[in-house]
C-alpha cells in the first residue's frame, strides 16, 4: 500500500479505536444526533410524500366540478342541468357524479363511497381500496354490510383496488350508481355534482361564468383553484416546517458547538501527546475528522433510516398530533415511499457539515499548540 | 553531534511578564555518548530539551544538527549540518520523528489503548506498513520484557512497566538520539539502576543519549560521559 494511503488507514483505524474507548460518551452523542436527523428527515419525507399524493390526486381530478349550493351548503343537484351545461360553447363533456361519505362506526372514520359506470362491477358488489380492506380485515370474495337508508345492505367484495397511490384510493368503496342511490336515499334525477371537461382549458373561467349566470345556485370549482388551495396549504405547512426545521437545526448546532468547545481535558492532553510523539497538526485534524465523520455518518444514516420506517411504515404516527390538520384533508392512509435525492442532500449539509465544523474548530486550536506543552503536563 | 550556540528561550516574550528559562547557552553534545543535564528544578533543563528535540523554537541563537542521515529532509545529503531553528513546523516534525526518541517524565502514554498500540502510535502518520511496524514493536517490547503485557491496557501497568513502554515507543522509529527527561523521578533506586543499565545498552548500540536529572544514580553514573550543570537557565559547570 502507498504510504499516503496507509497513513489514512492507520489514522482511521486509530479513530475507530478512539471512539470505542469513549463508548458511553460517543453513544450518547450519536443518540442525540440520530434523534435530530430523525425528526428533520421525518418531516421532510412526510411533506414530500403528501405533496406527491396530492399531485396524483389532482391529476385524476376533472378540470371543473359544478356543485349546487343551498343556503351556503353543498346539496345534490338535478341531473337535468347537465344537459344545459353541455350546450355551453367550449364544453366537451359533462359527467354527473354520485358520491358521498359513509361513516363507519367500527372503523371510526369516513369512507368515500363512489358510483362507477364500469360495467365490470356488478350490482350488490363493491370494489374497495387497500385502506378499507385493511381496516375492515376483508379480502376479495368476502361480504361486507353497510347501514343503508332502508336498513343494512350486503355487498360482496369483487376486487381490492391496486395500490397506486393510497391517498387516492385507500378509503374508497366503488359501487354501481343504483346501489349508491339506495345506500344514501338519493332519488333518480339527482347527482352529487357534475364533472365538466372543456376542449380548451383556457376557456374554463368563461364557462364557469356562464354556468353561474344560468344557475345562480351553482358553484363551479376549477382544478386550478384546488391546486392553488393545496399549494397554499402546503406553503403554510412548509412555513411551519421551516420554523420547525430551523429551530431543530439551530438547537443542534448549539448542541454540537457546546459539545465540541467543551473539549475534555483528557482529549486535550491526548492531542498534546500525539503532537509530542511526532504527529503533525494535520494528522491530529485528520484523526478528529475521521472520528467526527464516523459519528455524523452513523447518526445520519440511522436517523434517515428510522425516519423512513416511521413515515412510510408507521404513517408518521409520532406526528399525528402535531400535524393533525392532515387528517382533515386526507383519510387514513399509508404513504407510499418517495425519496428525493435533493432533499437528502440538503439534510446532509444541514446536519453533517455544521457538526463537523463545530468539532474541528476547537480541535484546530488544540492541534496547533506547540508539542512541548506535553512535556510538562 | 548537536551544537548549540548562544541559545536563549524567553517564555511570554513581548508580554508583560517575560521569563527567560534558557539564557545564552552554548553547548556541544557529542554523538554516541551520554550527556547528562543536571541542576535544580526550574533551572531550564526541560526547556533546553524541547529546543534540542525540535519541539519548540529558541527565541534567539542557533542549533546545528550534524551527521543526520541522508533523506531526513528531501534536500539533505549525508554529512550536511542542519540549522534547525529557522525550519518550518513540517520539517521540524519530520526531523523529530526520525532523529529523536523521547522518554517523557510523565511517560505520556495514551490511556485506554493497548501497550502495543501505544508503541506503534508514532508511526501512524508516516504511513509505514502496519505489519512491519507491528513486528518491530513486538521485538522492542520483547527486549524490554513486556511481551506478557502486549495487549493489556496501559492503565494497568506499574510505573516501571509504563516507563519501559514509553522507552519502546521512543525506539520505534529507530532514532539516533534518545532524550530522557528526569527518567528516574518516578522510580525507586532498584528500577533506576535497571534504567541506567538499559541506557548502557543503547549507548553500546551507538545511540546518542541526552538525559536530564538531579538524581545521583544518573549524573554520578560511570556511563555519563559529559555532565552539564545548569542553574537559572545558564550553564554553570561542564560542557
Ligand atoms: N510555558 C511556560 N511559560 C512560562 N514559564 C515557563 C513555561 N515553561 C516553563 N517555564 C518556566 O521556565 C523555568 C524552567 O523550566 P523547566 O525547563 O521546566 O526547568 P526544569 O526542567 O529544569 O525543572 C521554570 O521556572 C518554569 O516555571
Ligand atoms: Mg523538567
Amino acid at each position: 500500500m502507498r504510504p499516503s494511503v496507509q497513513r489514512y488507514r492507520n489514522i482511521l483505524d486509530f479513530a475507530l479505536s478512539s471512539l470505542l474507548r469513549r463508548k458511553g460518551r460517543n453513544l450518547a452523542l450519536i443518540c442525540v444526533y440520530t434523534l435530530v436527523v430523525f425528526v428533520i428527515a421525518s418531516l421532510i419525507f412526510f411533506v414530500q410524500a403528501l405533496k406527491r399524493e396530492a399531485r396524483e390526486l389532482l391529476v385524476q381530478a376533472p378540470d371543473m366540478v359544478v356543485q349546487r349550493m343551498v343556503a351556503g351548503r353543498h346539496d345534490p343537484m338535478p341531473v337535468a342541468q347537465a344537459e344545459t351545461i353541455r350546450a355551453i360553447r367550449g364544453v366537451e363533456a359533462v359527467q354527473p357524479r354520485l358520491w358521498g361519505y359513509y361513516y363507519d362506526p367500527v372503523y371510526g372514520g369516513n369512507l368515500t363511497v363512489m358510483a362507477t359506470d364500469d360495467t365490470a362491477l356488478a350490482v350488490e358488489s363493491v370494489w374497495v381500496g387497500q385502506g378499507v380492506a385493511r381496516s375492515m380485515r376483508v379480502k376479495e370474495g368476502d361480504m361486507i354490510s353497510l347501514r343503508g337508508y332502508a336498513g343494512p345492505m350486503l355487498f360482496s367484495i369483487q376486487k381490492v383496488l391496486p395500490e397506486e397511490s393510497e391517498l387516492v384510493s385507500s378509503d374508497l368503496i366503488l359501487m354501481s350508481p343504483q346501489d349508491v342511490r339506495s345506500l344514501f336515499n338519493l332519488s333518480e334525477g339527482l347527482a352529487t355534482d357534475l364533472a365538466v371537461q372543456a376542449g380548451n382549458p383556457r376557456e374554463l373561467p368563461t364557462i364557469a361564468a356562464k354556468i353561474v349566470e344560468q344557475f345562480p345556485d351553482a358553484r363551479p370549482i376549477l382544478k386550478s383553484e384546488i391546486l392553488r388551495t393545496y399549494e397554499a396549504i402546503f406553503d403554510w405547512r412548509g412555513g411551519l416546517m421551516v420554523v420547525v426545521l430551523s429551530s431543530a437545526i439551530l438547537s443542534f448546532i448549539i448542541f454540537a458547538w457546546d459539545k465540541a468547545t467543551g473539549l475534555s481535558a483528557e482529549e486535550r492532553k491526548e492531542v498534546g501527546i500525539l503532537k509530542s510523539i511526532g504527529w503533525e497538526s494535520a494528522d491530529v485534524l485528520l484523526l478528529k475528522f475521521w472520528e467526527g465523520s464516523v459519528v455524523s455518518l452513523t447518526a445520519f444514516l440511522g436517523g434517515v433510516l428510522l425516519a423512513y420506517v416511521h413515515v412510510f411504515f408507521f404513517s408518521a404516527s409520532l406526528f399525528e398530533h402535531a400535524l393533525k390538520g392532515w387528517s382533515v384533508l386526507f383519510p387514513r392512509y399509508r404513504l407510499l415511499p418517495a425519496l428525493d435525492g435533493y432533499q437528502l442532500a440538503v439534510l446532509f449539509f444541514l446536519t453533517v457539515l455544521p457538526y463537523t465544523a463545530a468539532t474541528l474548530v476547537p480541535i484546530w486550536r488544540a492541534a496547533t499548540v506547540d508539542p512541548d506543552a506535553a512535556m510538562r503536563s | 553531534m548537536i551544537e548549540l550556540s548562544r541559545v536563549v528561550k524567553t517564555y511570554q516574550a513581548g508580554l508583560a511578564t517575560p521569563f527567560t528559562a534558557v539564557d545564552d547557552v552554548s553547548l556541544r553534545i557529542p554523538a554516541g555518548k551520554v550527556t547528562v543535564l543536571k541542576g535544580p528544578s526550574g533551572s531550564g533543563k526541560t526547556t533546553l530539551l524541547t529546543l534540542i528535540g525540535c519541539m519548540a523554537r529558541p527565541t534567539s541563537g542557533r542549533i546545528h544538527l550534524h551527521g543526520l542521515p541522508a533523506g531526513t529532509l528531501p534536500q539533505l545529503t549525508e554529512g550536511d549540518a542542519l540549522e534547525i531553528t529557522s525550519l518550518p513546523e513540517r520539517f521540524l516534525t519530520a526531523i523529530r520523528r526520525r532523529t529523536f526518541g523521547f522518554i517523557f517524565q510523565q511517560f505520556n502514554l495514551v490511556r485506554g489503548i493497548s501497550v502495543l498500540e501505544n508503541v506503534m502510535l508514532p508511526t501512524y502518520p508516516t504511513g509505514e506498513d502496519h505489519a512491519w511496524v507491528e513486528a518491530r514493536a513486538i521485538e522492542r517490547l520483547g527486549e524490554l520484557g513486556l511481551l506478557r503485557h502486549l495487549h493489556a491496557s496501559v492503565d494497568r501497568l506499574s510505573g516501571g512497566e509504563a516507563q519501559r513502554v514509553a522507552i519502546a515507543r521512543a525506539l520505534i522509529n529507530e532514532p539516533a538520539v534518545i532524550i530522557a527527561d528526569e527518567p528516574t523521578a518516578h522510580l525507586d533506586s532498584r528500577l533506576s539502576e535497571d534504567f541506567m543499565e538499559l541506557m548502557g545498552q543503547f549507548k553500546a548500540a551507538g545511540k546518542t543519549l541526552l538525559i536530564t536529572s538531579h538524581d545521583p544514580i544518573v549524573h554520578g553514573s560511570p556511563l555519563a560521559d559529559v555532565v552539564v550543570e545548569m542553574r537559572d537557565g545558564r550553564i554553570v559547570a561542564g560542557s
